[in-house]
């Protein structure tokens, strides 16, 4: 990606006509009724298919790879290997100063080497007439291996683990104080250990490729969550100019983080396009995306606690184990969360990392605060029992007005009302605190909550705003959809802004020829394009102003910016005359008039980065940005049998200005539906013995079911973040941060047990 | 999946001949099991017989009062045929337990007799497994197997049957028409299954060319007092960890009749005849249920992950004759 940045956006809260509305996305009826085209669906003349060779051991050597059976196969266009892929650069090393090189899936140079570093790694390619041709000669390639130790064990290698190295976007650790000695001083503490398994994101559209090159240039259809990541990557890969690659991606079937990096299938789809000299489709099956595409670290955490007799925390302590592939991943923000939730006397929190013979491990919805929170808020839970405080008391005792690692001051923090909403609406007064005192005929019944907390993101964002004789308008970024509703949002804000109708304005996004935009992460993306869209519209603006002041017989001859009003399709002054757009253009006899913020040249990229930079560490040194939350949950356990349910869901938000309440909650809900699967039932069985994923499918790996889902109402404050363009906080990840320190504290409630292993499953309980 | 050839079979005789003239042929029903195996490359027939428009699909009371169920019968039919469900409703209830609306719609009584382990080293090619490749191992009895057996297991296997229907039809005492070109028998239920011992290849009584055409329910009226429990990780959509079929009929406090069977314990559908001799005229207590659960699990033994299940099902059987008892056979 390249670097460019927007201009410092405009003043927040000016909540609109159309931002706050839960106006139906602009592309449901394109998805609803099936004309919405995803990756694996465009067409091309002599369309081939592409299908993967997955290795079955975890780390050796490729002696011999039996082709003959498989290119017997009818229909069969090529079967490749290493013995005869044509040659592709290794990944360019990573680099914070070049955020495309975080791009890479792994290392691994696929078929260009024989070494397998992973059970699954792809270790050839069949091409074919069909997808069944492709699928079915797959199952008859022959690999033998000579094969080597590997270490694929998270739990056997956990106490080889190594610090993690802090560098400019992450840290390893960090502390205030001595708080190992304050835990041992205090007079009531807690000192647990808390795990979590792989998860995967099991997104419902499986990563699929469509290539197509012409000469030297390359096209790609792909569901990516950066298609400037993307195009970056594959122009390193086959030594090609970024210019001669376009990357199409306008509908993304979820991606959860999983659709972030540049894994082996693309790479390969587009390497089989070169060989067969077609245009070449690879859809992953479902169990090639969990052999091929990484999935959440399993984590090990250690939360100790020590309060005093006033339930003021002395002491915090956090550390983490997670692990990354040999051959890619990178460390989880595991302890994020603990740095800023509570005003503990002394803090201490700690990352390590184990390496393993496995795929690479990737960011998965909230990597680091989904399951840094299970452990924080659990804890904390526990502490709270053992002081004999109503949990949700315990946490306002500590609730600080800085931020408790290092006195930075909050850019906005609305913990507080973000409990006193939920517990309203929760009926929280209604529990009675004792486990076990709470049934429903033969169920018991518990009441649990946890805090929610995820850090807000701003990226650099180039945008073009075109405003025509039509009174249209047109916004290109080459921004992500993956279903969040992000162009909807968007035609709100620039609507809003030019002050015309919301139909009036359409966004085009998804595509690596638009100006470059955010990759689709860190729940960052909406902030990211409003504070350039904002900055754009407001340049558009005065540039209209300017062509109607050259008239002299327009009303708005004289007329300064901050005098009028956008609204009605034009600007106006408050009240009296005023002049619509697609009139300031048919006088000037311009077809319309366009502004760019940010740039795609050489030079303006750099300029961009270097202002990205800068406000990036502005800012980091100047405020704590978040969002948070206070997640209440009431469940069900079945006395006899140890089953969980979820019967009851309240989610109160504090995320700043919301910019469309339907998309907005349909994020934050599906944060919680995700939650609720890791606290209770998601886990990536990888079989120690080979470190082979044995559940690589919807079968085995249970994400909830519609039964496991109860009504969950979700609210939230509503109140702008003055720090950020529009008042906006990320949605997209918040939601799914504290759900399973909720349940699990709930499942204490109700059974005075406590589990502190995920996912809970009934066997914990009996 | 590998290239096959596809025949519809009009007629049962039709659909017998071809399956004799051809062995490495395969019937198939709704083929929700059969395809998901083939894609897999499990499965490998060489020709698939479709049998979906057989006339075996009726629904009717037999002369003795009772039901006889054609082999096609859909699931979601089965389960919401009124004389089922005021009948047998622990058949409606197992049926309604499992896969999804729309598995149901599909699967057939038959085909859901013959749905194969979901073993997930028996789905991955790559694994040793002595049902798929007899000889190779089990990779199951040291790895991932806590939805595995902890009745009739061998060292050769450990894998489970995973239907729920066939559990409530062994409690049922339910019996299995089959036809070949050779003639027509019937397998009672309890016994069409088998337990791996060496041979978890072997893994019915069925052999290779017969046909199944119909299950035939008793006349049963301790049947209409009978509930079916399911205990998975989630809601809908899971296969067992443990499940109880089970029918009481209670005079004067005791227990003048019962029928039990176990389900996700076994490669087969485990009827608990132990457990039943114990409880037959013994007060109808949740004292007597206890007893008779230890007695049946007496034998359980567990594996690095499943032992849970021996308690599992103590807890289930015992809940689930509780709620007999109170409730009846309603939800
Ligand atoms: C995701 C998923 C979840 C599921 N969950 C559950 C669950 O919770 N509980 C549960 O009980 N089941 C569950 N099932 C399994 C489901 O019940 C079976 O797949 C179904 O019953 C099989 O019936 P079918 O007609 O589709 O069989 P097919 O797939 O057509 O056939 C299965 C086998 O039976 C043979 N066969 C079919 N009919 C005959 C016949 N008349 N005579 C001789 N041989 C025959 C076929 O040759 C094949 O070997 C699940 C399945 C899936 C895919």
């Amino acid at each position: 990606m390249t670097l460019t940045q927007a201009q410092s956006p405009p003043r927040p809260g000016a909540s609109g006509r159309l931002v706050g509305k839960p106006i139906d996305r602009v592309d449901g009826g394109a998805k609803t009724s099936g004309a919405a085209r995803y990756a694996a669906e465009y067409p091309y003349p002599g369309l081939a298919y592409a299908a993967l060779v997955h290795s079955t051991v975890a780390r050796g050597r490729i002696t011999g790879i039996e082709t003959a059976g498989a290119a017997a196969v009818p229909g069969v266009l090529a079967v490749i290997t290493h013995e005869n892929a044509p040659a592709m650069k290794p990944a360019p090393p990573m680099s914070v100063l070049n955020l495309s090189s975080l791009a890479t899936g792994t290392r691994v140079n696929y078929l260009n080497t024989d070494e397998v570093h992973w059970n699954g790694q792809p270790v050839a390619v069949v091409v074919a007439e069909t997808q069944d041709a492709a699928l079915h000669a797959a199952t008859l390639v022959r690999v033998t291996y000579e094969e080597f130790a590997a270490t694929v064990g998270f739990t056997a290698e956990e106490p080889n683990a190594k610090p993690q190295k802090s560098d400019m976007l992450q840290s390893g650790s960090a502390s205030k104080g001595d708080a190992e000695a304050a835990l041992a001083a205090a007079p009531v503490s807690v000192d647990l250990r808390f795990t979590t398994p792989q998860h995967n994101h099991n997104a419902i559209e499986p990563h699929a490729t469509t290539a197509v090159w012409d000469g030297d240039r390359l096209t790609v259809h792909e569901g990516t969550q950066n298609v400037a990541w993307v195009r970056d990557h594959l122009a390193a890969r086959f030594g090609i100019p970024a210019g001669s690659i376009r990357v199409i991606s306008p509908y993304v079937g979820g991606a959860f983080g999983g659709k972030t990096m540049v894994w082996a299938g693309t790479i390969l789809t587009v390497l089989a396009a070169r060989v067969t000299g077609r245009p070449v489709r690879m859809m992953l099956t479902r169990e090639g995306v969990y052999r091929t595409v990484g999935g959440r670290t399993p984590s090990a955490q250690r939360v100790a606690l020590g309060a005093g007799a006033d339930g003021r925390l002395t002491s915090l302590i956090h550390t983490s184990v997670t692990q990354v592939g040999r051959v890619g991943g990178g460390p989880e923000q595991v302890t994020s969360q603990s740095r800023h939730l509570y005003d503990a006397g002394a803090i201490l929190v700690r990352q390590s990392l184990v390496e393993l013979d496995t795929l690479s491990n990737t960011i998965m919805r909230a990597p680091g605060e989904s399951i840094g929170t299970f452990a924080l808020e659990a804890a904390v839970d526990e502490l709270a029992y053992k002081l004999d405080l109503d949990p949700i008391e315990f946490r306002m005792r500590n609730e600080p007005e800085r931020n408790p690692i290092d006195g930075k001051r909050f850019a906005h923090r609305m913990l507080r009302e973000a409990y006193a909403l939920g517990a309203e609406r929760f009926g929280w007064s209604a529990r009675t605190p004792e486990p076990g005192s709470m049934r429903d005929g033969r169920w018991l019944v518990g009441m649990g909550v946890a805090s929610a907390y995820h850090p807000s993101w701003q990226l650099p964002a180039n945008v073009t705003v075109r405003l025509s004789a039509d009174g249209t308008v047109l916004v290109r970024c080459g921004f992500h959809e993956m279903g969040m509703g992000g162009a909807t949002a968007q035609a709100q804000i620039a609507a809003d802004a030019l002050g015309v109708p919301f139909e009036a304005v359409r966004v085009e996004y998804g595509d690596s020829v638009l100006p470059t935009g955010p990759g689709a992460g860190g729940s960052g993306q909406t902030a990211s394009v409003a504070a350039s869209l904002l900055t754009a519209c407001e340049k558009l603006k005065r540039s209209m102003l300017a062509l109607a002041r050259r008239s002299s017989g327009s009303p708005l001859r004289g007329r300064r910016l901050n005098g009028l009003r956008a609204r009605d399709g034009g600007l106006w002054t408050e009240p009296g005359p005023g002049e619509t757009y697609a009139a300031i253009l048919a006088r000037a006899g311009r077809p319309h008039l366009e502004v760019a913020v940010g740039s795609d040249t050489r030079v303006g990229a750099m300029v961009g980065q270097a202002r990205f930079m800068a406000k990036f560490l502005r800012d980091r040194r100047r405020w704590m940005k978040a969002a948070c939350g206070a997640q209440f949950c009431e469940v069900r356990v079945d006395p006899d049998t140890g089953e969980v349910r979820v019967s009851r869901w309240v989610g109160a938000f504090d995320v700043g200005t919301v910019i469309n309440a339907k998309t907005a909650a349909a994020q934050l809900r599906g944060g919680i539906v995700m939650g609720i699967g890791m606290a209770l039932s998601e886990e990536t069985l990888v079989d120690p013995r080979n470190g082979r994923i044995m559940n690589p499918g919807l079968g085995e790996y249970h994400v909830p079911v519609h039964a496991d889902i109860p009504p969950i109402d979700v609210c939230y404050l509503g109140d702008p973040d003055p720090t950020m363009p529009l008042g906006l906080i990320g949605v997209g990840e918040v939601g799914i941060t504290g759900v399973a320190a909720a349940i699990a504290n709930a499942v204490h409630h109700a059974t005075g047990r406590r589990v502190r292993d995920l996912p809970i499953t009934l066997d914990k309980l009996l | 999946m590998k290239d096959f050839a596809y025949v519809r079979a009009g007629d049962v005789t039709t659909a017998l001949r071809a399956i004799a003239a051809e062995p490495g042929a395969a019937f198939i029903g709704g083929g929700t099991n059969l395809v998901d195996l083939m894609r897999q490359d499990i499965e490998r027939p060489g020709t698939v017989i479709d049998i979906t428009t057989l006339p075996l699909d009726e629904i009717e009371e037999t002369a003795d009062g009772g039901v006889r169920v054609g082999a096609l019968v859909r699931n979601s039919h089965l389960a919401a045929h009124p004389l089922i469900r005021t009948r047998y409703p622990v058949l409606s209830q197992a049926i309604l337990t499992g896969a999804s609306a729309q598995l149901r719609n599909m699967a057939t009584v038959g085909g859901n007799l013959l749905q194969r382990t979901r073993c997930l080293y028996f789905y991955d090619g790559a694994a040793a497994c002595n049902k798929r490749r007899p000889g190779s191992g089990c990779d199951a009895l040291e790895g991932f197997n806590r939805n595995h057996a902890i009745l009739g297991a061998s060292d050769a296997c450990v894998a489970t049957h995973p239907s729920d229907m066939c559990v409530a039809l062994a409690a049922l005492d339910a019996t299995v028409e089959v036809e070949s070109v050779r003639g027509t028998r019937r397998i009672p239920l309890v016994d069409f299954h088998r337990l791996p011992g060496d041979t978890p290849d072997v893994e019915t009584a069925i052999a290779a060319d017969e046909l199944v055409t119909a299950v035939e329910l008793p006349a049963s009226p301790i049947a209409v007092n009978s509930r079916y429990r399911k205990v998975r990780d989630r809601a809908s959509y899971a296969f067992a960890l443990v499940s109880v079929a089970a029918a009481l009929e209670v005079r004067d406090g005791t227990v003048a009749g019962v029928r039990l069977a176990l389900g996700g314990v076994a490669a087969k559908p485990w009827r608990a005849r132990e457990a039943e001799r114990i409880l037959l005229d013994a007060p109808a207590t949740e004292e007597s249920f206890r007893r008779a659960a230890a007695a049946e699990l007496a034998s359980a033994t567990g594996l690095s992950q499943n032992a849970f299940k021996i308690e599992l099902a103590r807890r289930a059987i015992v809940a689930t004759l509780s709620r007999l008892l109170t409730d009846g056979s309603a939800a």
